[in-house]
């Protein structure tokens, strides 16, 4: 055979998994990314005491597939100031960006997209932040004021809090020692309990950071609807306007799987070592039937045929799941074979429904929270969060050593190490006051807040 | 086979795009190949199984450093720049000190070609996928035979740091 002709059928042998799920992911994550939308719109209007989205589809269920349609066949505006050759690329930058980081996660353990890299969370955090790029180059090839506002806004922003994040994730590595998402997994499965309640600090920093670098209320300044029209994509439109926010909402996705990898014990169910709670192992296939029941019931109440046909569609649908979810685990001889699928299955379950609840935080935070001022945001990042997140790798540090070295109780060191990390921020806090109230005593407060002013807009 | 493609591939890319990032007019231009050429040498270490260089290249240079260059880039306005006589009138000196750099690297490359284990093209290379963890390799070689330049250096870091902040404040 051609050495050549070999060479790419090894290669394909070799790597077929991989391109396969990277197929997967690039056609998937739009589709999901549509739902999350629609999920966003439906629980700000629940929020809201409205109805949300309705007309598209039983509850509005086929909305995302509308809304793509219309922005595919929207008109593609450039403006004619701008840099061609940038404004095109900035969108594709974020969303490529957003996309490959997705490849570095595992959604499960039978579920690895890309091989397990030893620096598996690492490139998930360092190729997620490029997408910084395509913000900034889109603000600026606008040739827009408000663009180059927001892209200015997001740059300081990000370079702020993902110093905080990558703090924050430390003190989360150092109780796992490794870097590989599979190991990362392992140790907490090893060490009985999620590390979101070894090192709670931490998870919250993370929280907060993420949430800026999402660009997502109250953090949005970049896109502050009401200050800078819509930041940095104010001049685009249509399909590239959707790649900016496919890339954003596919970061949220990415975010989401960071913390829930290595603060929410990943694929892993709640419990994993406790014997009595393995009827935890029904619980995916009994939630998926649950809502398939819920959508024959809601089915009858539809107003139209096709309505009431689409309901039945998706009831099926979940059924099915249920079925392939709940049969493996019927403690049945004749299910034995199919044993061996259970921990990729339901470690997806599991895994997929954290990143659910995380976005679900993401969005009940957005639509509580009011808006950050500029120079408020910067001061909670540099003050606050950096110096907290400092002195909480320090305090998880001296806890491991308190653990190996003396041989402390590991729950008892790190207790006393996150209660010291408390008394910190409480300080941090009261610092921040009093040096706000002598700003304003000291002074009648300027116009403009004095520290950032050159971008606070 | 298949390795060489994609050396050559981000070689070209890294080489093409680092050319184009001289000749550019427009700063934002240089520095977008900027980081084409710094991906492509990413994509270089990450072939070479040094997945630690890999990412730590893309977070510091493309993620930090690149990031502030193009804020910089942004807040000077560009068009008075383009009107002002560049002061980059080293044309000869940059010619020769280029080829001064290539005769010393052919030279090197040459001298090395008999030495076992070094050299242009390596006979019997080490199989990548039988390299030890790299993570771990730089931070065992890091913190015990590197420790005193390691600390040497992030002192340096911190000095330059302190060094800045120092003067920024000092203008209010």
């Amino acid at each position: 055979m051609n050495p050549a002709l070999r060479d790419v059928l090894v290669f394909l042998q070799s790597w077929w998994v991989e391109l396969v799920s990277g197929v997967v992911i690039v056609a998937v994550v739009p589709l999901v990314a549509g739902y999350l939308v629609l999920m966003e719109r439906k629980l700000m209007a629940d929020m809201q005491a409205r109805l949300g989205p309705m007309r598209v589809g039983p509850h509005g269920l086929l909305q995302p597939i509308a809304d793509a349609v219309k922005l595919l066949i929207k008109e593609d505006i450039i403006p004619d100031n701008a840099d061609k050759m940038v404004f095109w690329m900035a969108p594709v930058v974020s969303m490529t960006a957003a996309l490959t980081a997705m490849g570095g996660i595992a959604f499960g353990p039978a579920f690895l997209v890309a091989r397990d890299i030893n620096v598996g969370l690492l490139f998930v955090i360092g190729v997620s932040s490029l997408g910084l790029l395509g913000i900034v180059l889109g603000g600026w090839a606008s040739n827009s004021h408000y663009s180059i506002m927001g892209a200015l806004r997001s740059t300081a922003q990000l370079v702020s809090y993902e110093t905080a994040a990558g703090l924050a994730l430390v003190s989360g590595l150092l109780l796992a020692g490794t870097l590989r998402i599979r190991d990362i997994v392992h140790a907490q499965e090893q060490s009985g309990v999620w590390f979101v309640f070894l090192v709670p600090v931490a998870f919250f920093i993370y929280v907060v950071a993420s949430i800026a670098e999402t660009n997502r209320a109250p953090f949005d300044l970049p896109e502050a609807e009401s200050e800078l029209v819509a930041g940095y994509m104010t001049e685009y439109s249509g399909f590239r306007w959707a790649l900016y926010f496919l890339g954003e909402y596919a970061n949220m996705i990415v975010v989401g799987a960071v913390a829930t990898t290595l603060f929410l014990g990943g694929w892993l169910r709640p419990f994993p070592n406790v014997h009595w709670m393995n009827w935890l192992d029904a619980l995916p296939a009994l939630f998926t039937a649950a809502v398939g029941a819920y959508c024959v019931f809601r089915a009858g109440k539809q107003p139209a045929r096709v309505q009431v046909w689409f309901m039945w569609g998706v009831a099926l649908a979940c059924f099915a799941v249920a079925l392939i979810l709940g049969v493996p685990v019927l403690p049945l001889q004749v299910v034995a074979p199919l044993k061996f699928m259970v921990p990729g299955l339901h470690g997806a379950f599991w895994f997929l429904l954290k990143i659910s609840a995380y976005i679900y935080l993401f969005m009940w935070l957005r639509f509580t929270l009011p808006r950050y001022r500029f120079d408020q945001l910067m001061h909670l990042g540099w003050y606050i969060l950096i110096p907290l997140a400092i002195v909480n790798v320090l305090a998880a540090g001296v806890a491991m050593i308190l653990e190996t070295e003396y041989g402390w109780n590991r729950w008892l060191a790190l207790v006393v190490t996150t209660l010291f990390t408390l008394g910190v921020a409480l300080f941090l806090l009261r610092l921040n006051d009093k040096r706000a109230a002598a700003a304003s005593s000291a002074a009648p407060p300027p116009e403009e807040p004095s520290t950032e002013d050159s971008y606070a807009g | 086979m298949l390795d060489k493609v994609i050396f050559f591939f981000f070689a070209g890319v890294a080489i093409l795009s680092a050319g184009l990032m001289v000749t550019r007019r427009n700063a934002i231009h240089s520095a977008v190949f900027l980081i084409t050429t710094l991906l492509a040498t990413a994509g270089i270490f990450l072939q070479l199984r040094a997945e630690f260089i890999f990412i730590a290249q893309i977070i510091l240079y493309v993620g930090g450093i690149m990031v502030l260059f193009i804020f910089v880039i942004m807040l000077v306005s560009l068009d008075v720049a383009l009107r002002q006589v560049q002061f980059s009138r080293q044309k000869w000196v940059a010619l020769f000190v280029t080829l001064a750099l290539a005769v010393e690297v052919g030279v090197m490359l040459w001298s090395s070609r008999k030495v076992p284990g070094q050299g242009f093209l390596l006979p019997n290379a080490v199989p990548a996928a039988k390299l030890p963890p790299n993570t771990e390799a730089l931070a065992g070689s890091l913190f015990s035979s590197y420790l005193l330049p390691f600390e040497i250096a992030s002192v340096l870091l911190l000095v330059a740091m302190v060094g800045a902040v120092v003067m920024a404040k000092k203008r209010t």
